[in-house]
């Protein structure tokens, strides 16, 4: 009996929030389809009806879920609960949801303009009130972003080449790092570690300028190493995989020791399959540093041959030859296959990157 | 015995932290070391006639000596004026874009503490704006405020999506970012964008937070019959402090070497068009002084790891009187 009200509530609970939604969505497209040019003035209307009914059936959907939870989950003590209070709880939780929804919509909005914008005809784009869904779907815009204004397979070459190189150096020099810190004893340990975290707190614009003269001395402006070495290491890294090397049990190392397994194979074969989530968030990190890194490759390495997808996106220029219009939608599609792979990893590997940042707050 | 097994390890450990000393020396600690020295190294050119700051380039040509003064400090608060737009500029956009979604984040945080279904997929959607390349989304950004304005002498033939919203619930189109455009406009493009991009790291730091309070907190609250609002104040935020205090610290050093949002939206030009550098940050600043003035680079980059350094402390002080636990 219980369990069915309680599923009973849950159904509620799932059909007032997809209205609440639904209602929110109806509501903001009906608004601004006053303006636009897609929809008629009936239509937008209707659909902003449609929004308020749909939103009043969610809140509604959602003061009888109090209810039925209230009776589910208290004991006896039903009675004493006013009815005011009831609604008001449920009145809360609803404000919670229309405020998340209209935030959660804001939030994704640019990726759905970024996705629309870039299967426009530029005819469409240049409309006087934009269409927030196109009449027909262009999808050789893809191809002008490849061939058109910029060389985005150069790019992505080029991007692909220093993520995977510099996240593979930087791991070797991390782990060795790690590893010596947390299992090695040697003189000076806690001092060099110390000086080390020390570091962290300098703001970075402080290193770029005397790496710059660096670099030129060392003759390196426009090469993949300049991209590569001078972020070979990263002090907090070292920092988060020492602390987890810590928490494997050293009775695992002294077997090995007795088993005759020399350092770096305790390393390879123990340590760092144990280690392997922060060295997997690691990773993710690192590459989408290289991906998204801006700065110090538009100082030090603009040319095409080396040129980073971040600087090659921003300087490139759509301008359509024979109609010398600018070519919106080819931008956004070239923004759409710089932004795509990040989200396909973000999705692929969402807890590793979510715990790495908690830790940190620093991007990539 | 193990005195000398302990020796080869010692050898052994140096030899694993070898890669890492020689990096970190030649590309963290020497840095630090000469950035302050050609801070203060400055010499007079003949031939522009004027105090230049450290060359790397003309001082390889030439062989030419440089003496210690502060002089690169006076050139660049002198250097037409456009380092103090840019301090100007970096301080009005943390003061605004750090309270605001600092407060933002918060109840977002509070409001996803408190509900179950579909937790998982706002938060998701709240974390997207943080793996976004902040070029690209910028990019986009300038799209949705900007216009299309082929000719000058006329009106513009496209409003942009955000102007037309605002033309739906009755309001008139507003020059955001292009030809012309207003500083204020620009700047509420900007916090727009800063706040956006900012909010992901804020939740997530703050949600785990909350996650942790002690739910007794909240039933002895209610016991009491506290209001919500009541609650939030008194138990809710005080609770959070260490969070809020990490968020806001955070956010400040990072509202100070604002960059890559201002030119994901404007380019490198830093500015609307026909108006390059209005809206130039001190990052910026001493990026543009890199190739050609070391020194003047260096000057500036002191000054902000001052600002942030003061600032940093201000915030430190505070949240020790303010931080409970």
């Amino acid at each position: 009996m219980k369990d069915n009200r309680k599923s009973y509530a849950r159904l509620r609970l799932t059909v007032g929030i997809l209205l609440g939604v639904a209602g929110v969505c109806a509501l903001v497209i009906g608004l601004l389809g006053f303006g636009l040019f897609a929809l008629g003035t009936w239509l937008s209307a209707s659909l902003v009806c449609i929004g308020f009914l749909t939103l009043a059936l969610a809140v509604w959907s959602l003061l009888l879920l109090a209810k039925i939870e209230d009776e589910v989950f208290t004991t006896g003590a039903t009675d004493e609960i006013s009815r005011r209070e009831r609604a008001q709880k449920a009145l809360v939780k609803a404000v919670m949801y229309l405020f998340l929804s209209v935030l959660a919509l804001a939030m994704i909005f640019p990726f759905y303009w970024m996705l629309i914008s870039s299967v426009k005809t530029v005819e469409e784009y240049n409309l006087p009130t934009p269409t927030l869904w196109p009449h027909e779907l262009r999808w050789e815009t893809y191809l002008t972003a490849f061939t058109g204004g910029l060389n985005l397979g150069r790019l992505f070459l080029n991007t692909v080449i220093v993520g995977v190189v510099s996240t593979i150096l930087s791991l070797i020099v991390t782990v060795l790092s790690a590893y010596a810190f947390a299992r090695m004893e040697f003189k000076g340990k806690n001092i060099l570690f110390a000086l080390m975290l020390a570091t962290m707190m300098i703001p970075g614009e402080l290193f770029t300028i005397t790496n710059y003269i660096t670099v030129s001395a060392f003759n390196w402006l426009h090469t993949f190493t300049v991209l590569i070495v001078p972020f070979l290491v990263s002090v907090f890294y070292i920092y988060l995989l020492r602390q987890n090397f810590m928490q494997i049990p050293n009775e695992l190392y002294l077997a090995a020791k007795i088993d005759g397994a020399s350092d770096l194979k305790y390393l390879w074969k123990v340590m760092i399959p144990l280690a392997s989530p922060t060295i997997i968030s690691i990773t993710i990190l690192k590459m989408m540093g290289s991906w998204n890194s801006y700065m110090w490759p538009q100082l030090v390495a603009y040319d095409s041959a080396h040129m980073l997808v971040t600087v090659g996106l921003r300087g490139a220029d759509f301008t359509d030859q024979l109609s010398k219009l600018f070519d919106y939608p080819a931008q956004m599609a070239a923004v759409v296959l710089v932004t795509v792979p990040l989200l396909i990893v973000f999705i692929i590997f969402r807890k590793y990157i979510m715990r790495g940042v908690s830790r940190s707050g620093i991007k990539g | 015995m193990k005195a000398k097994s302990k020796k080869r390890n010692q050898w052994k450990a140096w030899l694993y932290l070898l890669p890492m000393i020689i990096l970190l020396l030649v590309f963290t600690v020497w840095p630090i070391i000469n950035t302050v020295r050609i801070a203060f190294l400055c010499r007079w050119d003949p031939d522009v006639g004027a105090i230049v700051g450290y060359d790397y380039q003309t001082s390889m040509l030439e062989n030419v000596h440089y003496q210690f003064g502060i002089n690169n400090f006076i050139n660049v608060f002198a250097a037409g004026n456009s380092f103090l737009t840019a301090l100007g500029n970096t301080m009005l956009l943390t003061v605004l874009t750090v309270p605001i979604s600092t407060m933002l984040a918060l109840l977002i945080a509070v409001a996803l503490n408190s509900i179950k279904f579909l937790k998982k997929f706002f938060q998701t959607v709240f974390f997207l704006p943080y793996v976004t390349n902040a070029i690209a989304i910028g990019m986009v950004f300038a799209t949705m405020f900007g216009m299309i304005w082929p000719s000058p002498a006329k009106p513009p033939t496209s409003v942009g999506i955000i102007n037309t919203i605002i033309e739906a619930f009755g309001g008139h189109y507003v020059n955001w970012i292009d030809r012309g455009s207003s500083y204020w406009a620009n700047i509420a493009v900007l916090v727009t964008y800063i706040v956006w991009n900012a909010l992901p790291f804020k939740i997530l730091v703050l949600l785990g937070g909350l996650q942790n309070v002690d739910k007794q907190y909240y039933d002895a609250a209610k016991v009491d019959g506290a209001s919500r609002w009541r609650i939030f104040w008194r138990i809710t935020v005080p609770l959070l402090s260490p969070m809020i205090a990490y968020v806001v610290i955070t956010g400040f050093i990072g509202g100070f070497k604002e960059y890559t949002s201002i030119v994901g939206i404007f380019g490198e030009d830093m500015g609307p068009y026909g108006a390059p550098g209005k809206l130039n940050t001190m990052v910026g600043f001493i990026y543009d002084s890199i190739p050609h003035n070391q020194g003047k680079a260096s000057a500036a980059a002191l000054i902000l790891f001052a600002i942030i350094f003061i600032v940093t402390m201000i915030n430190m002080y505070v949240s020790k009187k303010k931080v409970h636990y």
